[in-house]
């Protein structure tokens, strides 16, 4: 017979809707309605798991987040989660759920009361410690035993997402406080957020049947949320536990959605709401406390409180003749429930000597016997409750009078008064205090931007909860200027009497020599485990806690830790306040990974940067080297060719006929301003002030310290305008340190910086044959060594489109690298080939690139260095300048006397004596072949190839003072303790007389150029889907902007004057940040001081046409940024829930206005917002993020009906 | 994490659209050739890491690109002070300002 507990009547379950569901192997029927354990006690499951230590049966002593007994293994479609308490699992139709703790893992019921001498309190510490060799077999022992419940092994098909939120209130707990303080928030209009744990809002409302306003609780909540609903600045959030209150009022909190999350509809499973509120309402209520008696863990022992729920919330009656054992007032309503739905209560016995008459007598009109000055000493029964011995109080309720009876009963309900909430305000070091009269910690002090209402004060009376949630809401300071004026719900008075300070029951025996007394059901504390700890000289609760594991279980001690503490405070005869609580930290309840992780798993576990060539490398089979967060092709395989056998063919093709490297990745800063030559002279260690227009240098970046940070080629594109190229790695962090020293140091320069690394898409095309693939592309160009020489650079148009071309090498051979703006790269890259294929073209990778580079000795900063390399440790002082006029950074450091040290290491080449060895990187080079520890070192080894060119191995190394030690050998220690001799050689291999980076003019003639192609350079978006972008969706739309321009307009850098400057007569740049203002149908963004950006869009004509259209004042330039930027137009009804899931920044209409466009991150990457019309917004990325970035919209768009 | 409000942008912003410097207030010595290696040293490396209040440059590096001085306390954590590089740093001892 099924559901045997289940009243004919009552409880909110939805009778009509009966779910099955599957608990350790067996078919139940449960209803709509249900959690797991209301439907596990409807069907007289009493036992619902084993103890963890002990093996005892264990059953439901909770009905909420405080249950520590029935932890089950969740089964639910796809996946498995392990620690989920039966009492927050609301159940669903199909559910599979088993006890975490079935298995018996250390075989403890064969050992039986053996156990608990084999594993006195502090196991951990005493036992198998010794011998050494015993620990090891333990440890693998108590690993195996460990823990509850399984982890998943497959991939987790469940969807998680997070949400930002920002709000004026967040109110924690929707109980008669917190629905009061919504309510009274709502109503002047704030911006409120209310979080509560459980699936209905109204908290304990739902397990007593109380009138409020007159009219029943139930009819009061629905009102209460009704109205909530009516206000478009309230946020409701259901199944939401607010598990952490962080610094600068960051709450964050997690939402489980029940039954519907399945990948098909892209809803999620939990979703992590990141909440950042002005003001913070606790209402979370209290929990109540159980008394600590000899047996007290047997199935059939419960809270009253959760007997109230079980009763009047699912209509289940547990059992059928009632033991109530209470210090308090309130306990007795589980009573009085019991007995009115026909149930049986045998007896109530109360320690306290006086009780209220009122009490008194709805005890008689109940026939109900009451016991004064009485206690449970202990509970009988073997695998559940069939009984409790209960005796009479000594006047001081330490021990016991007289002879102790029996009574018979099958459901114990104890009580030793209720524990506040105060977990998330004592996470922000608010500090606890005991609070004699109302028998609990208490919070002494709150942050000032936190209140607290109910329960969580200690308030133990409907009317106070009502009424504390609305004063609590006329504290906060920023509200109080306004009208208050709301209405305080109506409820009837009550006066509970004081509660007894009793938490143990006396037993006649001692506490070692009694039944077990469980402290703390989870991990099986006893009374006398703490009482143990104690005798062995712990004398602090943080102590005791680590010995005898008290509280440290995933319920982290909601029901056992102020037990644990009076038992402690007893041996010790101490006051509870003196012993203290143990420090709360967050998460309030366990959080899943999954949650933590959201979307950023699988292909955006992170942001992702691809080069406008990305498509054709993917298509090309490219093996792939990440380098920061860019995808670069590291080689091309042919078919099932080996990445040696790769390497060497485009090692030896770049060298004899002509490959093609792509190097959009390098970093690129424009810098304008009439001061840009001192600023430039100033940031490298090299003179630059002398540089001619049109032409490029090598330069070194030094830290103040002296140290090389950055190297690259720096080209003066005009007078007062530079084109710096940073390593791939350091774009963004040279940039930062630009901005540092012209802000912080050289504020009056005028130097305007713009990052261009995405605008350009580069092709560096290098080799013999190099110079005839330029000879087609660019039949305008005159490529005579007098005319284009090495380290030039050429401004060349390609069918009107702006072209930049840089005679420079990292490979030491004749090399040209060419930019288009990135909208251009693919097809100038398809060009290129096509052009090139009569020359045998071959594509390399980063591989390639390090062979190259390496065969002529360049460094690579952050490889070959690592920040304590000076320019003359790498023998590069020819970068330094030598006279003294300028004070470049790093200048005075170079002087330090540390630094003139002969030892330094010092920047050389390698040799192996068999050319086919290549030294692993790394590796360690001593003098002699030792094996003493530490040994000498001499130096290691820094970058190691094989060199086709060469036909042998070659590396690059720092040695002790290596420069004056050519042609010594050294021993290069390998890891499994062998050696290799290495010869010290120049760190240049091939081509020292850098003969191979001259023009051979000489073979023009004979060189007979393929016909020009007829193909056009088309833009393309390297976008991976992008049909699908542009298609409507339910309620959003994504719409990719292939025809927009967008430029960086530039003034004065000095940022301490924002000026506001008109546009000849056509308009204004706003100078309000975060504006923007239509000039001439162009959108003007303001971006920073002096710094605005523009966004427009052309006709289906297709033709750019670079004059820009505004006509600007003299001290404002502009930088063409249109590859720069991929533009996503997002519009419909869900776009701005698509931002709150993306970005921190608040998107409401109050802060969010039609003319605000923002700076802020949108995917964990840099995004700039721009508002649009009908709700929209324009989303601009950077180019190379832009793949990433609609990768991230699909997916978090699917819950909308974005599908692809 | 950090609440950060902006000079320039005028708004409040989460901690990681910034960048932390490190210590402000730390001058570039003007004539660095008359300094001794100790003394240069000194500037180059050492930093005062107080217990309490604790002056620092910041950078909104995801939104306007500028560099701002940062008074916070290192113990609670609570940004007393933001104020614009070439002003001078307040003397904050009431939390309440
Ligand atoms: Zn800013």
């Amino acid at each position: 017979m099924s559901q045997v507990r289940r009243l004919d009547q009552g409880g909110r379950i939805d009778r009509a809707t009966p779910l099955e569901f599957t608990f350790n192997g067996t078919s139940y029927v449960g209803f709509k309605g249900d959690t797991l354990a209301s439907a596990l006690l409807a069907n007289g499951v009493t036992e619902v798991g084993r103890s963890f230590k002990y093996y005892r049966p264990r059953g439901i002593v909770g009905a909420g987040v405080e249950e520590p007994n029935a932890i089950v293994q969740l089964e639910l479609g796809e996946t498995t989660t392990p620690i989920q308490r039966a009492t927050e699992i609301e159940l669903v139709d199909g559910l599979v759920a088993k006890s975490a703790t079935t298995k018996d893992r250390l075989g403890l019921r064969r050992l039986g009361r053996l156990a608990s001498s084999l594993m006195p309190v502090g196991f951990y510490y005493k036992t198998l410690i010794r011998p050494k060799a015993l620990w090891e077999f333990g440890e693998k022992l108590l690993r195996e035993a460990a823990g509850l419940g399984t982890l998943p092994v497959a991939r987790d098909p469940a969807i998680y997402d997070k949400y930002h939120h920002h709000c004026e209130v967040l109110v924690v707990g929707a109980g008669a406080a917190g629905l009061s303080a919504a309510l009274a928030a709502a109503r002047h209009g704030s911006r409120v957020i209310v979080a509560d744990e459980q699936a209905e809002f109204g908290g304990w409302l739902l397990s007593s049947s109380t009138l409020i306003d007159g009219g029943s609780s139930d009819v009061w909540i629905e009102e209460a949320v009704t109205s909530l609903q009516s206000h478009p600045n309230v946020v409701l959030l259901p199944r939401t536990t607010v598990f952490g209150l962080y610094d600068h009022m960051l709450v964050m909190a997690c939402e489980r959605l029940v039954g519907q999350h399945s990948s098909i509809h892209g809803l999620p499973r939990e979703r992590l709401h990141q909440i950042r509120a002005k003001h913070v309402v606790l209402a979370t209520g209290a929990l109540e406390r159980p008394l600590t008696f000899a047996n007290n863990d047997l199935p059939g022992v419960m809270l009253p409180s959760a007997l109230l729920t079980y009763l009047n919330r699912y209509a289940v009656a547990p059992g059928n003749d009632l033991v109530l054992a209470t210090t308090n007032d309130q306990a007795y309503d589980a009573a009085f429930a019991w007995h009115d739905c026909g149930k049986k209560v045998a007896a109530i016995c109360d320690s306290r000597s006086e009780l209220q008459p009122t009490l008194m007598m709805r005890c008689e009109e109940r026939s109900i016997k009451v016991l004064q000055e009485h206690t449970v000493t202990e509970a009988r029964g073997r695998k559940r409750l069939d009984g409790v011995f209960v005796a009479r109080l000594s006047s001081d309720k330490s021990s016991l009078i007289g002879k102790s009876h029996a009574i018979g009963c099958d459901l114990l309900a104890t009580s030793s008064g209720w524990n506040p909430v105060i977990h998330l305000n004592a996470q922000t070091r608010a500090m606890a205090r005991w609070d004699e009269d109302e028998v609990s910690f208490l919070l002494d002090s709150t942050s000032p931007n936190v209140v607290t209402a109910g329960a969580i004060n200690g308030s133990r009376t409907l009317a106070a909860c009502l009424r504390e949630g609305v004063t609590a809401v006329r504290q906060l300071r920023s509200l109080s200027e306004h009208e208050l004026d709301s209405p305080v719900p109506q409820v009837e008075e009550t006066n509970p009497a004081c509660a007894d300070k009793i938490f143990k029951a006396p037993h006649r025996r001692s506490d070692s020599r009694a039944p077990k007394q469980f402290v703390d059901f989870q991990l099986d504390v006893t009374a006398a485990d703490i009482q143990l700890a104690a005798c062995e000289g712990y004398r602090t609760i943080e102590h005791v806690k680590r010995y005898t594991a008290l509280g440290f279980g995933n319920d982290q001690g909601k029901l056992s830790n102020v037990n644990g503490i009076a038992v402690l405070a007893d041996s010790l005869g101490k006051s509870m306040g003196e012993v203290g609580t143990t420090v709360f930290r967050p998460p309030y309840t366990p959080v899943t990974f999954g949650a933590m992780a959201g979307r950023s798993v699988g292909a955006l576990f992170d942001a992702e940067r691809h080069t406008p060539m990305h498509k054709w490398h993917v298509e090309h089979g490219a093996e792939w080297e990440n380098v920061g967060q860019w995808k670069r092709p590291w080689y091309y395989p042919y078919g099932d060719e080996s990445m040696h056998d790769a390497v060497n063919r485009e090692v030896l093709a770049a060298r004899s006929r002509v490959g093609v490297l792509d190097a959009s990745t390098l970093g690129k800063i424009d810098v304008q301003g009439k001061d840009a030559a001192v600023f430039v002279d100033r940031v490298y260690s090299n003179m630059f002030a002398n540089l001619r227009v049109g032409r490029c240098r090598y330069g070194l970046m030094l830290r103040d310290t002296g140290m090389i940070f950055d190297d690259g080629v720096t080209a003066r594109i005009a007078e007062d305008h530079f084109l710096i190229h940073t390593t791939t790695g350091n774009a963004e962090v040279v940039l930062s340190w630009l901005e540092l020293w012209h802000q912080t140091e050289w504020p009056d320069l005028d130097v305007r910086l713009t990052s261009v690394t995405d605008h350009w898409a580069t092709a560096a095309v290098v080799g013999p044959k190099s110079r005839s693939v330029l000879r087609v592309l660019f039949p305008a160009l005159e490529l005579k060594e007098e005319c284009f020489p090495f380290m030039s650079v050429q401004s060349a148009e390609i069918e009107g489109i702006e072209a930049r071309i840089f005679r420079i090498s990292f490979s030491g051979e004749l090399s040209y690298e060419i930019n288009v703006p990135a909208q251009y790269g693919l097809s100038l890259w398809e060009k290129i080939f096509e052009i090139g294929e009569p020359y045998g073209i071959t594509p390399y990778g980063t591989e390639t690139m390090h062979v190259l580079r390496a065969e002529k000795g360049f460094i690579i900063a952050g490889q070959d260095t690592d920040g304590s390399m000076t320019p003359a440790d790498m023998d590069l002082a020819w970068c330094v300048r030598r006279n003294n006029d300028v004070d470049f950074v790093g200048r005075r450091s170079l002087a330090l006397s540390d630094y003139q040290r002969s030892n330094r290491l010092q920047f050389v080449g390698l040799e192996t004596r068999d050319p086919l060895t290549v030294l692993p990187e790394g590796a360690q080079l001593l003098n002699e072949r030792s094996k003493t520890v530490p040994a000498p070192m001499q130096g290691y080894v820094t970058s190691s190839y094989f060199s086709a060119t060469l036909g042998r191995s070659i590396a690059l190394a720092m040695v002790s003072g290596g420069h004056r030690r050519l042609g010594e050998s050294l021993q290069c220690a390998l890891h499994n303790g062998r050696f290799i001799e290495v010869k010290i050689v120049s760190s240049t291999f091939y081509d020292a007389d850098t003969a191979a980076q001259k023009v051979d003019e000489s073979s023009d003639t004979n060189d007979v150029l393929p016909q020009v192609t007829s193909r056009v350079l088309s833009r393309t978006s390297y976008h991976e889907t992008v049909e699908e972008a542009n298609r409507d969706h339910e309620s959003i739309s994504c719409e990719l902007w292939e025809d927009s321009r967008v430029v960086t307009l530039l003034g004065p850098s000095d940022s301490r004057e924002q000026t506001s400057r008109s546009l000849d007569a056509v308009g204004t740049l706003p100078s309000e940040p975060c504006t923007w203002s239509s000039i001439d149908g162009v959108k003007v963004c303001w971006l920073g001081p002096n710094r605005w950006l523009t966004l427009e869009r052309f006709g289906d004509d297709g033709t750019i046409d670079f004059d820009f259209g505004l006509s600007l004042p003299p001290d404002i330039t502009f930088v063409d940024t249109t590859g720069n930027y991929t533009v996503f137009s997002l519009t419909g009804s869900s776009a701005k829930r698509l931002l709150q899931k993306s970005c921190s920044y608040d998107f409401h209409e109050s802060v969010f206005s039609t003319n605000t466009c923002v700076l802020t991150t949108f995917a964990r990457i840099q995004a700039l917002v721009v508002s649009g019309e009908n709700d929209g917004v324009e989303l601009l990325v950077r180019r190379s993020y832009s793949d990433y970035a609609y990768r991230w919209i699909v997916d978090a768009s699917r819950e909308f009906g974005f599908a692809v | 994490m950090l609440r950060i409000y902006c000079p320039y942008c005028e708004s409040v912003r989460d901690e990681d659209e910034f960048h932390c410097v490190g210590e402000a207030h730390i001058k570039r010595p003007e004539r660095p050739d008359e300094l001794s290696d100790q003394a240069w040293g000194e500037y180059l490396h050492f930093r005062t890491n107080p217990r309490g209040e604790h002056r620092e440059i910041w950078q909104h590096a995801v939104g306007c690109r500028q560099h701002f001085n940062v008074l916070r306390d290192t113990e609670s954590y609570e940004i007393k002070s933001v104020y614009r590089i070439n002003e001078e740093p307040p003397n904050v001892t009431d939390p309440d300002t």
